[in-house]
């Protein structure tokens, strides 16, 4: 049983509140959605949450542990983060890049184990990648890095999955791929995931809770239909959101703005 | 992952290092026959041996341990800066040491004090560059570049007053310095000593240095610790830089293309790269020295010229073969 916990979490930058007193519980099997507007602080908080940069109060736990406790190295087998900027273009392999999921896990020094070639060619092929194994990084197209970014993800195997912005740059079946390959992995391995979006949609079908950042450092938490009211997005984005249903499917869209 | 391509690259230059090693003990004005090389050691009293244990042998380790240093340098240096551009002396290492050794031939010393003068030189730039970088706690690879770049300005300016004013005969060997010359070096076991534990440290390295050169951001999110890491580097690479340029002035060229040669031809994994890079900074300073005291002999030239003239014609080659692929 693996859980994050976050507790009274307070973060700042730059002298701006992004979330106050920020309580939530992600157990496993869980998705989570982190929602808000520009600037809310979702990018800086998935950093807080991987350890990347100080919190200034509160307790981050996984599995009752403060992660500033863990060894870096086995937080990396525990979190894993997809950056917003993704992977930088480089004159390097598709297959040398994917590879680096793996690097919390090697213990050989010199020798690649068969095991983590096989986990990181299937992670590849997870995301239709496996035929560009050979190919330098810098040929590729943007939703090709994006998918080797998670690839890269994939093959390192977290318990928590921590996504910022990850459809960026990819087509819509390569999004509804993303979700399905995400799914799979989290219930293989009873992992759980925290996503930051700016697709409401996206976060609405996916996800079963949401984190809503509102302005002034609020956070909104708690079970996906609960939280993702008209009324609330509204306040969040500050701008008019309505709901459209298509069935059972609901759908939210921006109210046109009557000045236009 | 390691593919044969690369473990065939590394042989390659494994065999390179002892061809050029050959090639630079039969070279020279003694005509020295491979037969007389290998029983060399035996025959007591002859010129040939005499001239191999006390010219050629000392030499041409020199210039290998040196090509070693400067290109495993390079390496480094262009991880922790994450930029091409970046060389061994892009720090001001070589600037502080040549404001050294040229102050020392001013005085009128050579050989060991020469050699101290210019170790001295290297290590107040390392300090005082780290100190400024470091000033407010934390530093980051930018400040560190900058205060480099800033620093080795500085010391250029110092330089071109020694140059001056000084007498033209003193000028003379200045020059030479400056461009690398191999005539007076000489290395000893620890220098031996030094590019070994580099190589080791390198291969122990080498992961987290495939990792690092991809960001640091995502380097410490896989789990490598990047703030004690970057100081690793930067001290080790220091050092090597250091001691290069106490042996050998400051030859150019090697550190900042050797590394990149090697990456255009696949060698991009630091397990294969760091090797690589030893093997090929060797003896490319080899046969370069080999070169400049025999081109125009009984002339000798500075060894540092003759890098850029073989090094930029060979690397033109590789980059327009591999841009064609």
């Amino acid at each position: 049983m693996s859980t994050l916990h976050l507790q009274s979490l307070n973060v700042q930058i730059a002298g701006k509140v992004l979330c106050k007193d920020l309580n939530a519980q992600i157990a496993e099997n869980e998705r989570w959605g982190l929602l808000g507007r520009n600037g809310a602080g979702k990018t800086t908080l998935l950093h807080s949450i991987m350890g990347l940069r100080a919190i200034d109060q509160g307790n981050i736990l996984f599995d009752g542990q403060s992660i500033s406790d863990i060894p870096q190295r086995e937080l990396a087998t525990k979190l894993g983060i997809l950056f917003q900027q993704g992977i930088e273009s480089m004159p390097a392999t598709v297959f040398e890049t994917v590879m680096l999921g793996r690097h919390p896990h090697i213990q050989s020094l010199l020798r690649d184990e068969p095991k983590d070639i096989e986990i990181a060619s299937s992670a590849l092929a997870a995301f239709d990648l496996d035929k560009l194994s050979n190919r330098s990084v810098d040929t590729l197209s943007g939703g090709e890095l994006q998918r080797l970014a998670l690839a890269m993800l994939v093959a390192q195997t977290p318990q928590v999955f921590l996504l910022d912005e990850p459809s960026n740059h990819l087509d819509i079946a390569f999004q509804v791929k993303l979700l399905s390959v995400l799914k799979e992995k989290i219930q293989e391995k009873s992992a759980s995931l925290i996503m930051a979006t700016h697709d409401i949609n996206l976060a609405m079908r996916f996800c079963d809770n949401i984190i809503l950042m509102l302005e002034g450092g609020e956070c909104l938490v708690g079970e996906r239909d609960e939280i993702l009211t008209e009324k609330n997005l509204s306040q969040a984005y500050g701008c008019s959101i309505s709901t459209a249903f298509n069935g059972e499917r609901k759908l939210f869209y921006p109210e046109q703005n009557n000045s236009d | 992952m390691i593919t044969n391509k690369q473990l065939l690259l590394l042989s390659a230059l494994l065999i390179l290092t002892l061809i050029s090693t050959l090639f630079s003990l039969l070279s020279g004005s003694v005509d020295i026959s491979l037969g007389q090389l290998l029983g060399g050691f035996s025959s007591e009293g002859e010129l040939s041996t005499q001239v191999l244990r006390e010219i050629r042998i000392p030499r041409t380790l020199a210039a290998l341990v040196t090509g070693g240093l400067l290109a495993l340098s390079g390496v480094i240096m262009q991880v922790l800066l994450r930029n091409p551009l970046a060389d061994p002396y892009i720090l001001g290492i070589s600037g502080g040491a040549a404001v050294g050794a040229l102050s020392a031939i001013l005085l009128g010393a050579s050989g060991i004090w020469l050699s101290n003068a210019a170790f001295a030189g290297a290590l107040l730039s390392i300090l005082l560059v780290f100190g400024i970088a470091n000033k407010f706690g934390r530093w980051s690879v930018t400040r560190l570049l900058l205060t480099g770049v800033v620093v080795s300005a500085g010391w250029g300016a110092v330089i071109n007053i020694l140059l001056t004013t000084s007498s033209t005969n003193n000028v003379q060997s200045m020059l030479f310095w400056l461009m690398g010359d191999l005539s007076q070096s000489r290395v000893g076991i620890g220098h031996l000593l030094l590019l070994f534990t580099g190589l080791v440290g390198g291969l122990l390295a080498s992961r987290p240095l495939n990792v690092l050169i991809r960001g640091e951001l995502l380097a410490s999110s896989l789990g490598v610790s990047v703030k004690p890491l970057r100081l690793i580097l930067f001290l080790s690479a220091s050092v090597f830089t250091a001691t290069a340029v106490t042996v050998a002035g400051s030859v150019g060229f090697v550190g900042l293309v050797i590394p990149h040669m090697l990456r255009l031809l696949g060698a991009r994994d630091h397990r294969i790269l760091i090797p690589s890079s030893i093997l090929l900074g060797g003896s490319f300073l080899v046969i370069a020295d080999s070169l400049a005291r025999t081109i125009v002999a009984p002339q000798q030239l500075p060894v540092g010229v003759v890098t850029a003239v073989i090094g930029v014609p060979a690397f033109i080659l590789i980059l327009r073969s591999t841009i064609r692929k």
